[in-house]
């Protein structure tokens, strides 16, 4: 341990502590911006320098690793004199335009100009002109706000390993830019939106659709009909003032009712249908020796990224729809049919934790109802910002059911928002289908958890299956290569492109650490835990819809309506 | 230029990409797209890093032509009056082709399409700038402008 004085204040570290993590721990917080808990240490923006004893120059705190006897200031004139000058200068070439922007009240640099109370700034403002990359379905670049601190830089590479970003030029004409400088579109981004969660500015968001929404509801022949993903629950609360986890699925559906959608139903329900079809697929690859490992395909990220670097493999991707684009094929047909509505005028929302989802709505055969399957995609973000224009207070909410034929779901559905849970659920299904036994405990958790990369075997009456789940692109990475090295023997992966599963989605709320992730985690098991039906092929409305429409598992109605292709991305420039 | 062969050529060069940059720019006057994508390849490391280091160091050019932009009218009128003569003196003088840029990446050379200057053919812009009725012996002081 290493024993030194902060503010006065004894504290004891163990050796390789940095200023900043001693400082923390002896309750003092030091301002921070290049700083991400989850990345590396970048020390390039030097908000964070103390004074510290013996020293005439001030020291980054998130860089510099504390000694014995250590004696460090941290808010002496010097240092809050050099504090307000780093902001003045970010400032001095940062747009005037907290009003309009899309992190007003969530941004680091605002919270730090309030902090210094930063008023008149001597150096003159000059902003550098760069024109907004709307080029993507999904995110949204703005050059202008960048502070220049690497953080979604980390995030694309190494969390993700996509290498979407880079630095360009040096000095006072250094910018983040995506691959060679060009628009985004032309990089290999594969649009998970982590890049958005490591900003600490206004700098990277989502493309923002509300007003699209907003238009619809205006629309009187329009009839608004709205999914939402199993992960936008546990943390659309955290948008409105709530705990993770704390706000209730049928105060949530209220609130839909009270913003203005018609119908409320449940990408849940599509998951369950997923677990049907995907589970069934697996069996019968694993029957007629069809390709193996099996890869999921429910996270429109990992689509593009295996289709962008993995083409080879593309045959181990499920045919399954994501269950988002099950949900738009089958609300504009068999919906529509029992509800008697023309699906001309059916416009279907979906409510997602991802960025990734908007550009999968988009894609060109995404149509298999005759329609545009789903005709909007808005993130939890997205969401929680209507809900709070609402001025609705939902610890006073009344709870609401949802409406008929596709709102009806099982714990299996749940936790697909969380890393592991698709395969989870999936073998709460296989293992019945096979052993023709009822599971006792349904509770696999070996595949749970914040691990990278997790493997499991089980055993079905004598059938071992060994599955594998990676979350996070990195970690995805490094199972492909082994699997494009036949390095290993998996008959089934699940994989989500985004660090904890669609919990952590690009379009969830501004999520700084890995631990939030990890409470949203939480909070999914728990919802699995409390519901009375925890297997997919016990949903009874999906049991409904083998009845009434597709009547087998993997049969003609399914691949016209559930089942897709892929195609390899020539990205020109990886 | 065989820019695939001047960089596998330093494929095994410790700091080799710097090497394979240099000698690209001096025979191109600049680092093409492609090169810094197959830079990329050979050297393992993402495209967007190599366009880091290519754009990091002020003596690579990374912006496909020079900073000043000569541009020359091929349309009919301007081609009459003696275009071809005035793209000869420009190649001459700059020591490129049309379509390259200078190795100091002062000067690009491109063709342009007519620029509504049809009454004083044949015309050329330097950065937008119309310079009309020019004479091949001219192009030397237009030059001189700008270097
Ligand atoms: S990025 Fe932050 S500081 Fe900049 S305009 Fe937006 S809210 Fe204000
Ligand atoms: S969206 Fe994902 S892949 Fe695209 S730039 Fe951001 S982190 Fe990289
Ligand atoms: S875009 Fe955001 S995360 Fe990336 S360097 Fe700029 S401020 Fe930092
Ligand atoms: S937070 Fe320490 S240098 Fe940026
Ligand atoms: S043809 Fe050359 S300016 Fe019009």
């Amino acid at each position: 341990m290493i024993n030194l004085t902060i503010d006065g204040i004894q504290v004891s570290v163990p050796k390789g502590s940095t200023i900043l993590q001693a400082a923390a721990q002896a309750g003092i917080r030091i301002p921070t911006l290049c700083w991400h808990p989850d990345q590396a240490v970048k020390a390039n923006c030097r908000i964070c320098v103390c004074e510290v004893e013996g020293n005439r120059l001030l020291q980054a705190a998130c860089s510099t690793p504390v000694t014995d006897g250590m004696v460090v200031k941290t808010k002496t004139p010097k240092v809050i004199e050099a504090r307000t000058m780093i902001l003045e200068l970010i400032l001095a070439n940062h747009p005037q335009d907290c009003l309009n922007c899309i992190r007003n009240q969530n941004c680091e640099l605002q919270d730090l100009a309030a902090e210094y109370f930063i008023r008149d700034n001597p150096f003159e403002n000059k902003t550098r002109g760069y024109e907004l990359d709307r080029s993507t379905p999904s995110i949204v670049r703005d050059q202008n706000k960048c502070v220049l601190c690497r953080r979604c830089i980390d995030a694309c590479s190494v969390t993700q390993s996509v290498y979407a970003l880079g630095l360009e030029n040096r000095g006072v004409s250094s910018m983040v830019v995506p691959t060679l400088g060009e628009p985004l579109i032309e990089s290999p981004c594969v649009m998970c939106g982590q890049c958005i969660h490591a900003c600490p500015v206004g700098a990277i968001y989502e493309n923002e659709q509300i007003d699209e929404l907003l238009a619809a509801i205006a629309d009187p022949d329009k009839v608004v009909v709205t999914q939402i993903a199993p992960a936008v629950r546990v943390a659309l609360g955290e948008e409105i003032g709530m705990k993770t986890g704390d706000l209730p699925m049928e105060v949530l559906v209220n609130g839909l009712r009270q913003v203005g959608f018609d119908y409320v139903l449940h990408t849940n329900f599509t998951a369950d249908l997923t677990i049907i079809e995907e589970g069934n697929e697996l069996l019968k690859r694993l029957k007629e020796g069809g390709t193996l490992p099996m890869f999921t395909s429910c996270s429109p990220g990992w689509i593009n990224f295996c289709e962008t670097f993995y083409p080879d493999l593309i045959d181990n991707l499920s045919t399954c729809k994501s269950p988002q684009q099950m949900f738009g094929a089958l609300v504009k047909t068999y919906w529509a049919e029992k509800m008697n509505i023309d699906p001309g005028n059916i416009y279907s929302v979906s409510i997602m934790p991802c960025t990734a989802k908007k550009y999968e709505a988009s894609r060109p055969e995404m149509c298999d109802s005759g329609y545009r399957d789903v005709d909007l995609v808005l993130t939890t973000r997205e969401i929680g910002r209507l809900f709070r224009m609402s001025g609705i207070d939902f610890s006073k909410l009344a709870p609401s059911q949802f409406d008929p034929w596709m709102g009806q779901y099982t714990g299996a559905a749940v936790i697909f928002g969380a890393t592991g849970g698709v395969m989870e659920a999936a073998l709460r299904t296989v293992y019945e289908i096979v052993t023709e036994q009822e599971l006792q405990d349904v509770n696999f958790r070996m595949v749970r958890g914040m691990e990278g990369i997790k493997e499991a075997e089980v055993d079905l009456n004598g059938t071992v299956v060994k599955v594998a789940v990676a979350h996070g692109l990195s970690n995805a990475r490094k199972v492909m290569d082994q699997v494009r090295a036949g390095q290993c023997d998996y008959h089934f992966i699940e994989i989500m492109a985004c660090p904890g599963g669609c919990i952590g989605g690009g379009g969830q709320p501004i999520t700084k650490a890995n631990a939030k992730r990890a409470e949203r985690i939480d909070a999914i098991y728990i919802e699995d835990e409390g519901l009375p039906i925890r297997k997919s092929h016990n949903n009874p409305e999906v049991k409904m819809i083998y009845n009434e429409l597709l009547h087998e598992p993997l049969g003609y109605k399914s691949h016209e309506l559930l089942h897709t292709h892929y195609q390899f991305k020539n990205k020109k420039y990886l | 230029m065989d820019y695939l062969k001047v960089i596998s050529d330093h494929a095994d060069v410790p700091g080799g990409i710097l090497q394979a940059f240099h000698a690209v720019q001096a025979g191109l006057g600049y680092l093409p797209k492609e090169v810094i994508a197959e830079a990329a390849r050979v050297f393992k490391i993402s495209t967007a890093d190599a366009h880091g280091v290519a754009s990091f160091y002020s003596m690579f050019s990374v912006n496909s032509r020079g900073k000043n932009v000569i541009r020359i009218c091929e349309s009919a009128p301007c081609h009459v009056a003696g275009a071809a003569e005035v793209v000869a003196a420009l190649e001459r003088e700059l020591g490129i082709k049309m379509g390259e840029s200078t190795a100091n990446g002062l000067f690009a050379l491109e063709f342009t399409e007519c620029v509504g200057q049809c009454q004083a053919t044949p015309v050329i812009t330097v950065n937008g700038k119309p310079y009309l009725d020019v004479k091949p012996a001219q192009i030397p002081s237009i030059i001189a402008e700008y270097s």
